[in-house]
């Protein structure tokens, strides 16, 4: 392929027509084909030390999440807790990679992480007017520099649905550099993963053209869903991503971490995302630094799919905790 | 080494019961022939599975007896509905001992695990269901007003897909009102012998259908039966030219679905990824033993260099090896004797320049096996691009223009398959419209429906199978009737 480029000179310019132009280039993604190479791949049967692999891998990638309005201070420091020790009664269980809450809640869960040995794990923090992202872009910069310097480590933002449906691409990705550069440079930046919502785009090309928006204007991780919306982490879709990820790779020599968020309930799925991630990207891409599942539900599934593979039964609702 | 290596995942052989040595199903009883037996093997461990009888010329005028008594006593007599329950019946016991058959397949066909579970044995039932309707409503398929059944059907089918070939013969043979003398191939006999067991299973009267195991000799028997109304096969050229001229001057009919060399032709505006996964499904699906595989890849000359790079990186991931492992990809060539003849044609492949690159990949020690292979500088003067392999080995070419793309597709002796690859759908319509191939397939490859005909040009076939177009040629017709 061609010579490796930077992420900025892969576009001439950033002037809204050439970004345009850029976009509109992607080669074209089939729907039946993609569906049809997801499903093929779900298809794939993981057992014994391949499961136990996976399980382990699975839970250090997820960002434990929760996003309701009904949350409160003491509804963080427990999902804090269980981001720390998932499994209280074998310490053997990874910790997972974060806990993703909303703005004003950032403070209370890097206090408390930070006072139980939770030093690991990460706060992100959703912003810029989650989750329609229909605000000022004051209020969205503001949202993001909120969040940070009340301890958020990674900043989950929106794009702007409306501005990518109507064609104004270059809206877009001015607004996630923006935010890229709120987030900061260097090795103590702020991770940005930038949510495109595959919900609303409804296309794979969709999907494919506002992944390589994202990874132009500076995303370190591209995330399918804020989770409000249905459909969110489909199989096809992640596939999606991961193409697009993977080809930037080839030609930037950068890695863009990937996160499905949404819809991802048990164990099983997860494994599925786990192949996916195996077969498109290559190993490389399985780890937390590139790989992410936003997920709440999830862990407590895959506590229970580990408890069965140690014991060799299975246990049951109350012998894992509630969030 | 990948970090995430999957753990084997061996589907379990424990619900198959193979039995030491089989006879010949005619009359509905298995029966020791007059031939002597010889052995089935599983190609991917050279296991011996069984003894299989080889069918003699006696016992094929047995089993013509036997089907011509059943279709003068009772098939031909019966009401078409009734006829119908029984194709129902077939179907439904087929999806019940869906497993087994999977099971089977891949034991004495090498095919992986995966695509017998989720390809051959769906499909097979399938094509049961969809006859089983048309059996009393063949007034109404355009093929005149009471379309006759042929009597009785001679039917020869390939090694690749033993039990769904069986079905694209028995299930329309059947719903037209035809009995049945099947020799399945002689590497593969396994699945049409437990068929004949679902037919009993099911109740079908004795003789409707029989099943004459054997190699050619037993097949030649059967076209040359002078009782026999109709031919259907399914194998070589070669052998389905032999048949043509062996029934030339009777008043047998005859339909022949023969070789290909299918030209999977990718634009340069084509859903790429997509396009990748459709050319390795169109030439490494089952070890690229299909008589529709895409084994000629025509890629537009300014992306070549791409869609050869994304190819290979796509090909080095494919899981080869234990057809049984349910993450196997590529399984098992089926015999010495094809993995001769692939051996042989890539090595002239390499003689005539043109350059090789296979999958990375450690192969059995036991078993017959070949990597996947692409070769790339291949012209249409090698023969790697006009002989077909009917293995894992893809011949790539390039092409300027679209009517560059068309003559080179359709400069073959062959035709029966095609692939388009585009996002345009007016060069889609306007390439399918000028390749000469009995399928094209447009941004897919090799998918198959009961509802489809399929069928070749050329040297690739006489007549259509599935469909409205493949009842025809189970029904006398017009002045034949």
């Amino acid at each position: 392929m061609s010579a490796i480029l930077t992420r900025t000179a892969l576009l001439r310019s950033t002037d809204h027509d050439a970004i345009k132009q850029f976009v509109l280039a992607l080669p074209a993604v089939d729907q039946v084909g993609a569906e049809g190479r997801a499903a093929m791949l779900a298809t794939r049967s993981i057992k014994t030390s391949s499961k136990v692999y996976a399980i382990d891998k699975a839970i250090s990638m997820i960002d434990l999440t929760t996003l309701e309005g009904a949350d409160t201070q003491g509804k963080v420091r427990a999902l804090c807790a269980k981001a720390v020790r998932p499994d209280p009664t074998d310490s053997t269980a990874p910790s997972v990679a974060a806990v993703c809450v909303y703005n004003d809640l950032v403070g209370i869960a890097r206090e408390h992480l930070d006072s139980i040995g939770g030093q690991n794990v990460a706060v992100a923090a959703v912003t810029t007017a989650f989750p329609s992202g229909r605000a000022s872009m004051a209020v969205k910069l503001q949202d993001t520099r909120d969040a940070i310097s009340a301890g958020a480590s990674e900043i989950d933002m929106v794009i702007d649905r409306g501005a990518f449906l109507s064609g104004n691409y270059g809206k877009v990705f001015d607004e996630i550099s923006a935010i890229k550069e709120v987030c900061g440079d260097g090795e103590k930046r702020a991770h940005l993963k930038v949510i495109l919502e595959t919900g609303e785009l409804v296309t794979y090309d969709n999907v494919r053209r506002a992944s390589w928006l994202a990874m132009l204007a500076g995303a370190d991780f591209i995330k399918t869903s804020t989770g409000k919306i249905s459909p969110a982490a489909t199989p096809p879709v992640v596939l999606v991503m991961l193409e697009s990820v993977r080809d930037f790779y080839a030609k930037t020599g950068t890695r863009v971490g990937v996160k499905a968020a949404g819809g991802i309930r048990t164990a099983k799925d997860a494994i599925k995302q786990l192949v996916l991630v195996n077969e498109t990207t290559g190993s490389d891409w399985l780890d937390p630094t590139l790989f992410r599942i936003g997920a709440s539900a999830l862990l407590n599934d895959l506590l229970l799919q580990r408890q069965k593979l140690s014991t060799g039964h299975y246990s049951g609702p109350n012998y894992v905790t509630l969030d | 080494m990948s970090p995430f290596e999957y753990a084997p995942a061996p589907e379990s052989r424990a619900i198959v019961d193979i039995a030491s040595s089989y006879g010949l199903f005619i009359n509905g009883e298995f029966i020791n022939g007059a031939g002597t037996a010889y052995k089935t093997i599983n190609p991917a461990t050279e296991e011996v599975l069984s003894e299989i009888a080889e069918g003699s010329s006696a016992d094929i005028d047995l089993a013509v007896k036997a089907a011509r008594r059943a279709y003068a006593k009772v098939w031909s007599k019966m009401p078409a509905a009734e006829r119908g329950k029984y194709l129902y019946r077939i179907a439904r016991i087929m999806q019940e001992r869906a497993r087994e058959f999977a099971v089977l397949e891949t034991l004495n066909n090498g095919k992986p695990i995966r695509e017998s579970r989720d390809i051959d044995v769906p499909l097979a039932a399938a094509h049961f269901f969809y006859h089983a309707g048309w059996a009393d409503k063949l007034e109404h398929a355009g093929l005149g007003s009471a379309p006759k059944p042929h009597g009785v059907v001679g039917q020869i089918i390939p090694w690749n897909f033993p039990l769904l070939m069986l079905s694209w013969k028995v299930a329309p043979a059947l719903a037209t009102g035809n009995t049945v003398v099947l020799k399945p191939a002689e590497t593969t006999p396994l699945t049409a012998l437990l068929f004949a067991d679902v037919c009993r299973q099911a109740g079908l009267p004795p003789g409707v259908v029989n099943i004459v195991t054997g190699a050619g000799a037993t097949g030649a028997a059967l076209v040359s039966h002078p009782d026999v109304n109709k031919i259907a096969f399914t194998g070589s050229t070669k052998v389905g030219k032999a048949i043509a001229r062996e029934i030339v001057g009777t008043k047998k009919s005859v339909t022949l679905e023969l070789g290909g060399k299918g030209a999977n032709i990718v634009f340069d505006d084509a859903p790429m990824d997509e396009t990748i996964e459709g050319i390795v499904n169109g030439i490494f699906f089952n070890q690229g033993h299909v008589c529709c595989a895409g084994s000629r890849l025509l890629i537009q000359e300014n992306v070549h260099e791409e869609v050869l790079e994304r190819l290979r990186h796509r090909m080095s991931q494919l899981r080869v090896g234990d057809p049984m492992d349910k993450n196997t990809d590529v399984g098992a060539i089926n015999s010495a004797a094809q993995l001769g003849r692939i051996t042989e044609l890539a090595t002239a492949g390499d003689n005539e320049g043109a350059q090789r690159w296979s999958t990375p990949c450690d192969l059995p020690t036991k078993g017959f096996w070949y990597a996947p292979t692409i070769f790339t500088g291949v012209t249409q003067a090698h023969r790697i691009a006009r002989e077909e392999i009917f293995g894992p080995v893809l011949s790539v070419l390039t092409f300027r223009t679209p009517a560059e793309a068309i003559e080179k597709a359709n400069n073959t002796p062959y035709g029966l398959s095609a692939g388009v690859w585009t996002d345009k759908g007016s060069r889609l319509l306007w390439t399918a419209a000028r390749l000469r191939a009995g399928v094209v397939w447009g941004n897919t490859f090799n998918r198959f429906d009961p509802t489809s005909p399929f069928g070749g040009y050329k040297e690739s076939g006489w007549g259509r199978e599935g469909g409205r177009h493949g009842l025809a040629a189970y029904l006398k017709q017009g002045e034949q009737a």
